[in-house]
């Protein structure tokens, strides 16, 4: 009987990987679809029961369990298996709670898919929880990278699920090569490393840091090298563009990958290997994650699309937690990911039940809901109370430690622009709640309304529905796991503003330095974040402050927020003028230098053999007046020369 | 007389002979050439069997003989069948081979 963690988890990891083998293999099974989904979530089940046990099995010392893989002169270059210590485990518990949940409300949300559509939407999840497993519990990076690339290929596949929609489809292929730009930077990080230290092992490399090896000279790059591909994972600036993009898949896959997990992929290598991180890359990491931060929240402000709201938060909230590592605090920014992914996987749900009621995506088609679904507004106002960092809700004391981690790391710039994140978070995540549940729609005519999502219309959310029927709350089906997040989200929540701390960190890890934040810190973050919630009273609810003013008040850099900075058009110009400039050189190449070079041999050939045939004049006489010449010339040869 | 007279006189035909081969336009005549060519060789076989009193060389050059006639009615009837099928004999029209 298996009990201790390292097998527990390992049987965890095993469970979504007999599933998918199963859905990949048994053709017919995945074709039934619904039969397909029931064994997919009975084995994501199984796979959050046994990684619930492994964390509850205590133990002080990381349990590993590992097979030699890439054997060279007796001792293997890498190997896999898995490595269960406490954050391992317990990011585990969050990916399998969130998969197992997001499974399970996938089930109504994507009722009206054809089976064959359906089994193959179960296939990738369970092949995406198996990835996303194999990252959290890799004893070395070359495991974690093989995960890594497996992640984003289900983020690719499952973003791209309605692949007829043109927009899916190219959100599947920027989101996959943006991060493939980033992931780039790890694969020559890992190997650089490899190279300085002759290990890929977690553990051996900390021992290195331990006994003095490490730092050595061009770590700064070797470690800017692996922040690149979190930075390209966690959607931090300027590779963010694809996580907003990355919308265009279903409302659970948002949930899971682009808000709860994969995303959140980079922060966790990051945590991984902090260790090994010199001051002035976390100096980096920490500026441009509070930058990212800032800059996802200004554009959150602007969305009339509630998904594309909820993934800048998600920006903004992975920038956060980015700019609590690079303060030397990853512990804190650790914790901060497991909450927002509690949270935010409640709000993206949350949000799609809307749109399942809806069929909008469009902010504007919502409004008043709170009447005709009363129990998703609350859950979802649970969620927005915990992303603006409320008291007794999930985020409040994550999101006060990274900003007094900030701080204790004598970070002060970031630390303003943090406090401007919080206020911002609340303003926009209220302008949401306001808009979609409370406020009364201004016109109920939806064809007069010219924003920004209405010409997309219903075609957002699943295709096939009609306006048959009055919006109101979802099924138990899919309401079980937005209760199950909610209350979690509470839990945690009220939990940790009346003790404190939550987590207790393994000896040696960095959380274990205790910071103290000065006593004004909580009554100012809880300030800031009370003034964004009543900013969007008094503009969205009460309307005692014009939208429109307000958005005249930010004249240009509403303007600049509308166009996401330009930053996507900048990439395209500067994408398209590269390459056509590379291309053209290329062209030229091949038409003038390999080109050239080629006919200039196949003409001398030519001209040559030319020549030559004119030797063979086909008479019989000549070729025997050869023979006798070269007959004599042997001849002599050999009397004169050989002797 | 000794060796070396026999020995340039075959010489001598044999050269006479290659003349004949690569210069004769008239296929015939490159025949004959042939002809004078295995000869100079039967006189050489002959005048060695002769100085070194051994009967190899008579045999051979009978042997030779007998190659050298069948050679001969093998080539002339090349000859008529190219005179049918070409309607000429003469060497230097007789280029299919040209590259």
């Amino acid at each position: 009987m298996m009990t201790d963690r390292g097998s527990l988890a390992l049987l965890s990891l095993l469970l979504p990987a007999i599933s998918f083998l199963i859905l990949a293999i048994v053709a017919p099974l995945r074709r039934l679809g619904r039969p397909a989904a029931y064994l997919s979530i009975l084995f994501a089940a199984g796979a959050l029961v046994t990684a619930v046990l492994a964390w509850l099995t205590l133990a002080f010392i990381p349990v590993s369990i590992e097979w030699a893989w890439l054997p060279s002169h007796g001792v293997s270059l890498a190997t896999v298996g898995v490595l269960a210590d406490e954050d391992s485990t317990l990011m585990l518990i969050l990916v399998t709670l969130v998969a197992f949940l997001v499974q399970l409300y996938s089930l109504e949300y994507l009722n009206d898919e054809p089976p064959v559509a359906l089994g193959r939407y179960y296939t990738y999840q369970s092949l995406f929880a198996f990835s996303m497993m194999g990252l959290v519990l890799a004893p070395n990076l070359l495991q974690l990278f093989i995960c890594w690339e497996l992640v984003g290929l289900c983020s690719y596949l499952l973003i791209g699920f309605w692949y007829q929609k043109p927009e899916a489809a190219r959100a599947a292929v920027k989101a996959f090569w943006t991060t493939k730009a980033g992931d780039v930077g790890l694969l020559i990080g890992i190997v650089l490393l490899w190279r300085v230290t002759g290990t890929f092992d977690l553990r051996e490399l900390r021992g290195l840091v331990t006994s003095g090896v490490l730092p050595v000279d061009g770590l700064s790059l070797i470690t800017l090298c692996i922040y690149l591909g979190a930075a390209g994972k966690s959607a931090q600036f300027p590779l963010h563009t694809w996580l907003p993009d990355a919308m265009e898949g279903p409302t659970p896959v948002s949930a899971l990958i682009h808000a709860a997990t994969m995303v959140t992929a980079g922060v966790y290598l990051l945590h991984r290997t902090v260790f090994l991180f010199p001051p002035d890359v976390l100096m980096v990491v920490v500026w441009i994650g509070a930058f990212t931060a800032l800059l996802a929240a200004v554009l959150a402000c602007v969305q009339d699309d509630i998904k594309r709201v909820l993934a800048y938060s998600t920006v903004s909230q992975l920038g956060y937690m980015m700019a609590a590592i690079g303060a030397g605090f990853s512990a804190v920014g650790f914790f901060h990911l497991l909450t927002h992914g509690l949270f935010k996987a409640l709000l993206f749900l949350g949000a799609g039940a809307v749109i399942h009621a809806v069929h909008s995506n469009d902010l504007s088609h919502m409004g008043g809901l709170v009447k005709k679904m009363p129990q998703t507004a609350l859950v979802f106002v649970i969620g927005t109370l915990s992303l603006a960092g409320i008291p007794l809700f999930g985020g409040f004391l994550s999101k006060e430690e990274i900003l007094g981690a900030t701080l204790a790391g004598h970070q002060i710039g970031p630390f303003v622009l943090l406090m401007i994140v919080a206020f911002l978070t609340a303003f926009y995540m209220f302008r949401v709640v306001f808009l979609a549940f409370f406020a009364v729609r201004a016109t109920h005519a939806s064809p007069l309304h010219v924003g920004a999502g209405a010409a997309m219309g219903p075609t957002h959310s699943s295709p096939g529905h009609e306006h048959a029927h009055a919006p109101h709350d979802p099924s138990p089906v899919m309401m079980l796991p937005l209760w199950v997040l909610a209350l979690l989200s509470l839990g945690v929540g009220i939990y940790s503003t009346v003790v404190g701390r939550v987590l207790q960190f393994g000896p040696g890890a960095e959380g274990a330095a205790e910071h103290v934040a000065p006593s004004w810190l909580t009554p100012a973050a809880v300030g800031v974040a009370i003034a964004g919630i009543g900013l969007a009273w008094l503009v969205y609810q009460r309307r005692s402050i014009d939208a429109g003013k307000l958005a005249a008040a930010f004249g240009p850099i509403r303007t600049a927020a509308l166009h996401k900075f330009w930053i996507d058009d900048i990439y395209e110009r500067v994408l398209a003028l590269a390459l056509l400039t590379l291309s053209r050189m290329v062209g030229w190449l091949d038409r003038y230098l390999v080109d050239g070079v080629l006919n200039v041999v196949s003409a001398w050939t030519v001209s040559g053999g030319n020549v030559l045939r004119t030797v063979q004049t086909g008479r019989a006489q000549d070729y025997v007046y050869g023979v006798a010449v070269g007959l004599l010339i042997l001849i002599l040869w050999m009397r004169w020369a050989l002797t | 007389m000794g060796l070396q007279a026999y020995l340039i006189l075959a010489a001598t035909v044999f050269c006479i002979g290659l003349f004949g081969v690569v210069t004769r336009r008239n296929t015939i005549g490159i025949l004959l050439g042939i002809e004078l060519m295995l000869n100079a060789v039967n006189i050489n076989l002959v005048a060695f069997s002769h100085f070194n009193a051994t009967a190899t060389g008579l045999v051979f050059t009978l042997f030779t003989i007998c190659i050298t006639v069948s050679e001969a009615a093998i080539g002339l009837a090349l000859v008529i069948l190219l005179f049918r099928v070409r309607r000429t004999v003469m060497a230097d029209h007789l280029d299919l081979l040209k590259g």
